[in-house]
């Protein structure tokens, strides 16, 4: 470690948690601080072998395609399915955060939920309307969307069904994939969905606007006119291409921090009315249950949420060293204020370092440097953010909301809804890493 | 107005938000009648507006049952017929624990409900394929099974909002300040 002239201290690299939890200080900028700290002593393995050419680089290399795809060596990172088959029922595609990093979500690997299969929608047949409690209906086809100043903002898009493994009475041994692959996160651009009602002229008295999709469904959710106002787009690009057909081709609503369902893919219909439709998915598929037998309604806000993805079940940990734990964290309410990691099951915590720039309702992905020394260790991870909004802790939630009597076997059931408490990974001296509560 | 000036207006009127007064203005909304948006417009509201003209009975609805239901939801809405179809009549008590399954009969707080997903999502292979009365006898059959209505009610656009759901009274809101 170097001087530091005129810029503060030098960071501690001194452990900040139990376990070998590292000050996230040391990211920054002084990388190389860390490996000279405590690696030296440390260096394991064989010495390097005398470096060769491979034969890749000794022949001209294969054709350029039109629309690349991932390496074949990455062929294994794919969304999980539930409904390969395509019966008459809803399917599911979880993405693969363990095989993931950063914080956007590739548009091929975001999840997807289709209640009734996915529309083959001509983009040129598709249309929008706006009615009900409007001064003037009107029609809007993608091609008048795409005529507006657009905007661009990253949100994630979590299902209310997201993490629901977990509210199992014992950990199912399951990844993060299983556990939480029905949230993802996308940069979207669209059409502020404030410009177009006010276009038509949207009547003071109206409260709700019933959105509707054009899938075999025509799945609809009401939605209040205050979040329509609030930051609701009706976007049409994911990721700067055109949205996915499972995420809602080609026009969807974005309703940031609210409920997946309730950010109508296939939009074809907003209705203005007075009062909630009360329609099926809001009725019972996305309103739940609690301890006791009472019921919740417009349970819209997605809470304050984290998870580690690296390392988590499925990894192994080859050799005692230095890692570094990220995750990502995320709020239906703001910005993700702090992070905390511990290592040892919640007996210390160190503050993990914020990969920026942090977007209000977005992932944010966190990092946290550490040192396995070998030894059994239990990692967690706890987000605030910015209006304060703690994650419960696991004996917290389950006070509030509830395990299951009995011990969840089918990972793809949903026991309840929107389950935002700690994600625990339990490390043994093998390296082998398992679901744990803690 | 010079170009500048007219830039400078235009700044002004984004700066200040005056966002009706732009959208007002960009005519890329086609205006289209409530006439024409009738075929799309099927929303049930809980208090009966806008359900369709049309009855039926629990009878009527065995019927249509018998044919175009009863493969994927089994015989009396018992379920199971196919992975995605739940039972149709019964349910436990809530008090059971929180993973109880949610049925007609303890959960839906509003039986038009049931008719506005009958009429708009079922069959799952031809949606929008029942005639409205088809729905009210369908939507009658089901909660006569679940003794939510007599054997002989019939369901029209007068009786059916008035149709008192057990679990209506039992919802709490978590959010009342974002509606």
């Amino acid at each position: 470690m170097g001087q530091s002239k005129g810029r503060g201290p030098a960071p501690s690299l001194d452990p900040v948690a139990g376990n070998g939890l590292i000050n996230r200080r040391a990211l920054l900028g002084r990388g190389m601080a860390i490996a000279g700290a405590g690696a030296a002593a440390t260096v394991t393995g064989a010495a390097a072998e005398p470096l060769k050419d491979n034969p890749w680089s000794l022949e001209m290399g294969g054709a350029t395609p039109a629309l690349q795809t991932p390496s074949r060596f990455e062929k294994d990172v794919t969304r999980t399915r539930t409904n390969p088959n395509n019966e008459f029922r809803n399917s599911h595609a979880r993405t693969p955060h363990h095989l993931l990093n950063g914080t956007v979500t590739p548009n091929s690997l975001h999840f997807s939920i289709n209640h009734a299969g996915i529309p083959d929608i001509d983009p040129a047949q598709h249309k929008l309307v706006i009615h009900g409690m409007v001064r003037q209906p009107l029609e809007f086809t993608l091609e008048k969307l795409s005529r507006y100043p657009l905007v661009t903002r990253t949100a994630f898009v979590e299902c209310a069904g997201n993490s629901a493994p977990m509210f199992s009475s014992e950990p199912m041994q399951i990844t993060a994939q299983a556990i939480h692959g029905l949230v993802s996160n996308a940069e979207w651009t669209g059409v502020k969905l404030s410009t177009l009602l006010d276009e038509a002229g949207l009547d003071p008295n109206a409260k709700w606007l019933v959105a509707e999709g054009a899938d075999a469904h025509f799945l609809d959710r009401s939605v209040p006119v205050k979040k329509a106002y609030d930051d609701a787009i009706v976007a049409i690009y994911q990721n700067g291409e055109r949205l996915m057909p499972g995420n809602g081709y080609p026009m969807r609503l974005l309703l940031p921090g609210y409920q997946g369902n309730m950010n109508v893919k296939f939009l074809r219909r907003l209705k203005a009315i007075d009062q909630p439709a009360m329609t099926m998915f809001e009725s019972k598929t996305y309103s739940q249950i609690l301890p006791g037998g009472r019921t919740m309604r417009f349970n819209f806000v997605m809470q304050v949420k984290s998870f580690i993805t690296h390392p988590s079940l499925s990894h192994t940990l080859k050799e005692p060293g230095f890692y570094a734990i990220s995750g990502v964290a995320y709020s239906g309410t703001g910005r993700i204020a702090k992070v905390m990691v511990s290592a040892d099951g919640g007996k210390s915590w160190g503050e993990a370092a914020l990969q920026g720039p942090v977007h209000e309702k977005a992932f944010t992905r966190f990092v946290m440097p550490w040192r396995w020394d070998g030894q059994p260790a239990i990692l967690q991870s706890r987000a605030w953010d910015e209006a304060g909004n703690a994650q419960p802790l696991r004996a917290e939630f389950v006070a509030a909301r509830g395990q299951t009597k009995q011990p969840v076997t089918n990972p793809v059931v949903f026991p309840n809804q929107h389950y935002n408490s700690l994600t625990s990974w339990g490390v043994d001296s093998k390296g082998e890493i398992k679901h744990v509560y803690a | 107005m010079s170009m500048r000036r007219s830039l400078v207006a235009l700044a002004i009127a984004c700066t200040l938000g005056s966002g009706a007064a732009f959208a007002q203005s960009t005519g890329l909304g086609k205006p289209i009648s409530e006439a024409d948006i009738k075929q799309w417009d099927i929303a049930v509201l809980p208090d009966g507006t806008n359900l369709p003209p049309g009855s039926g009975t629990p009878a009527q609805g065995a019927k249509v049952y018998a044919q175009k239901c009863v493969a994927c939801h089994a015989e009396g809405g018992k379920g199971g017929g196919s992975p995605g179809a739940g039972p149709l009549v019964g349910g436990a008590p809530l008090t059971n624990g929180i993973e109880t399954p949610k049925t007609i009969a303890n959960y839906y707080a509003y039986a038009t409900t049931v008719f506005d997903y009958i009429r708009r999502s079922m069959p799952f292979n031809m949606p929008r394929s029942l005639p409205d009365d088809e729905v009210y006898a369908l939507t009658a059959y089901i909660l006569s099974l679940n003794k939510l209505i007599g054997e002989n009610d019939v369901m029209d656009a007068k009786t059916l909002p008035q149709v008192k759901m057990p679990n209506r009274d039992n919802f709490i809101m978590p959010y009342p300040d974002r509606i």
